[in-house]
């Protein structure tokens, strides 16, 4: 008699449920088999499926409501994707809380269909079914579009000033002190008979610091090519280390001593960075460079390696654009390249006007971002204080300007 | 030619990773090319490993100065690759080379990490002599560096609250740990933002020069 009762309940939710939800759902999203006596949870609401938008029509984005038993009454979600033939098919099992789900297992242009079931211990209570939604390509991603023009004022400013290099007008860059010491501080390592250590950072050649390390790798080693020095670098990547030989040996053969190179100068020592960091201290103290140039990616082996420099008394210059390894050098160095001029070292080096001009054009840049913050921390701060509309609208424009995501 | 090659692969890539940044079209291009960096890195590791042993071989061979260390370096390195290669202690050869029980879990538990925390602990005196010479009152910046480090570091501490909890709520900017807050959020966090600004705007130039075939000294030498 009790069984028969909790059946005729059983099937009294199930009727109730497809009654209420009104709407063609394939009978395997169902599951109704509760022989137990528990109530279904309460489905999701308010579910909506979109095209995503600005993207190669990958990814469908699904937001719901979420149920009112979670968390306390429920298991989890259920996500079934519905095709256009009517077959469902379960694409992902989610955790109380969620509301939300983007799927990228989906085809460009067919149309879907979605049913989040709310999983309890009666069974499966799932939503209406979505609309059909169908996953589209776009060409241009519109989202970035500030990104885009902000871009090309940079760019711009950057060729405008190249440009205006080529034709002869005098730029004004100001002095770098570090840059500055460099040919100092060969030329110390060249008198007191020493070499000369440099380290291009821990990241491999696809980190762009590492890329400015080896283009200030060719103009050092073309003066210590000039001063007949002697230079040692280990490297803990592979390919820096292939790279580095490749422009070592450029640089003697354009200073006309190819015999002066040999592959030993540069050395892969281990990708593992405190064994690179313990070797690289094992030259040091044994070698006694006269002078280390530490330019590229650090990271926690920045101190130790400029402080066993500072033991051994050799001139350091040091190079990151990294700011939570700034202080470390600025504390142990003698010279510290603070972010923009380590990328900013091989033009200034090599002088030419062409590529001096791509640094002036940076500046229209800071211009850029110094109004941007000025104008930013006025607007905020009569927004907020006189509650002045205009400045509110000032605000929100240039926050749709600058905004990254 | 020797140039130019590496001069249009640079700006290819480079003007392609640019594109899939707004084109969706382009998205998995930059992906693509990442791919193509971690297959020739693979390659290179063949390179790392071979100038790893000649340097020590030779040293060993010649007897050089240190020549024994290099002897530890070579048996060291042998040990590792014959674990990694053949999956030593492990159950099943399509297991993962640092699964639990294989040599190379050993290793690295018992050997490679205690050897890393060595190092990374010298940090700590490293800090201290370090924070020595930065916060000696030579002038007037270190002399700001210095007060400021004194605020975080009592800030940080229950002495900071010690010494300055008797300051009322209406005034409690005045507590040093609140301080050390507003140090941390204001100044220091503007000073980093002006940092990463001009590193960004420095990476779009470098970029620009590299694409452009400016700058072509990472090749060795700007000349054709």
């Amino acid at each position: 008699m009790t069984k028969q009762a909790i059946l005729a309940g059983v099937i009294l939710v199930v009727l109730l449920s497809a009654g209420a939800f009104g709407q063609d759902r394939p009978e395997a999203v169902v599951d109704s088999s509760n022989l137990t006596g528990a109530i279904l949870p309460a489905p999701v609401t308010n579910i909506e499926a979109k095209n995503h938008k600005y993207d190669d029509g990958e990814r469908i984005d699904l937001f719901w409501e979420k149920s009112v038993d979670d968390p306390d009454n429920i298991f989890g979600y259920k996500v079934y994707r519905i095709d256009k033939d009517g077959a469902s098919e379960l694409v992902r099992e989610l955790l109380p809380g969620t509301t939300e789900y983007f799927d990228e297992e989906v085809e460009n242009d067919v149309p879907y269909q979605y049913i989040v079931a709310v999983v309890g211990e009666a069974g499966e209570a799932p939503s209406e079914m979505t609309p059909e939604v169908m996953a589209a390509w776009e060409f241009f991603n519109f989202s970035k579009l500030n990104i885009l023009i902000l871009g090309f004022i940079v760019c711009g400013s950057v060729l405008f000033f190249i440009s205006s290099a080529k034709s002869g007008k005098k730029l004004f860059i100001r002095k770098i002190g570090g840059l500055e010491a460099l040919e100092e501080a060969v030329g110390r390592a060249t008198e007191m008979g020493r070499p000369i250590l440099f380290i291009p950072g821990i990241l491999d050649l696809d980190d762009v610091q590492t890329l400015a390390a080896i283009t200030i790798l060719g103009k050092v080693s073309r003066v210590i090519a000039d001063y007949d020095s002697k230079i040692l670098m280990p490297v803990s990547r592979s390919l820096v280390m292939t790279s580095a030989r490749e422009t070592i040996k450029e640089s003697y053969m354009s200073a006309g001593r190819p015999d002066g190179y040999n592959d030993n100068m540069v050395q892969y020592i281990t990708d593992e960075q405190f064994g690179y960091v313990a070797a690289v201290n094992g030259i040091m103290v044994r070698e006694k460079p006269a002078t280390c140039l530490y330019l590229g990616a650090f990271f926690a082996e920045s101190l130790i390696l400029a402080e066993t420099g500072n033991s051994i008394g050799a001139i350091q210059i040091a190079g990151t654009a990294r700011p939570g390894q700034l202080p470390f050098f600025v504390a142990a160095c003698d010279y510290t390249l603070i972010g923009e001029e380590l990328f900013a070292a091989s033009a200034y080096l090599s002088g030419d006007p062409k590529q001096l001009g791509s640094l002036k054009g940076q500046d229209i840049g800071k211009i850029v971002a110094m109004s941007a913050i000025i104008l930013g921390t006025l607007a905020m701060t009569f927004a907020s204080a006189w509650e002045l509309g205009f400045m509110q609208s000032l605000l929100d424009i240039l926050n749709s300007i600058f905004v990254t995501n | 030619m020797k140039r130019l090659i590496p001069v249009l692969i640079t700006s290819i890539v480079g003007t392609v990773l640019v594109f899939s940044v707004f084109f969706p079209m382009a998205e998995t291009w930059g992906e693509d090319f990442s791919l193509f960096f971690d297959i020739i890195a693979v390659f290179a590791f063949f390179l790392g490993g071979g100038n790893l042993v000649r340097v020590h071989l030779i040293k060993v061979l010649n007897k050089k100065g240190d020549w024994k260390f290099s002897i530890v370096t070579l048996i060291a390195f042998a040990i590792t690759l014959t674990a990694g290669l053949f999956k030593f202690g492990s159950v099943d050869i399509a297991a993962s080379v640092t699964a639990e029980g294989t040599w190379m879990q050993t290793i690295f538990n018992n050997i490679i990490a205690p050897l890393s925390s060595t190092m990374y602990a010298l940090l700590a005196f490293f800090v201290a002599s370090a924070s020595y010479r930065a916060f000696r009152a030579k002038n007037r910046e270190a002399t700001i560096l210095l007060i400021a480090a004194f605020i975080i570091l009592l800030g940080r501490t229950p002495l900071g609250m010690f010494m300055t909890g008797w300051i009322p709520e209406w005034f409690s900017i005045a507590q040093i740990p609140n301080l050390a807050v507003w140090i941390m959020n204001g100044p220091n966090l503007a000073g980093q933002r002006a940092i990463l600004i001009g590193v960004g705007l420095g990476v779009v130039a470098m970029s620009l020069r590299l694409i452009l075939g400016m700058d072509r000294t990472y090749l060795g030498s700007d000349h054709d």
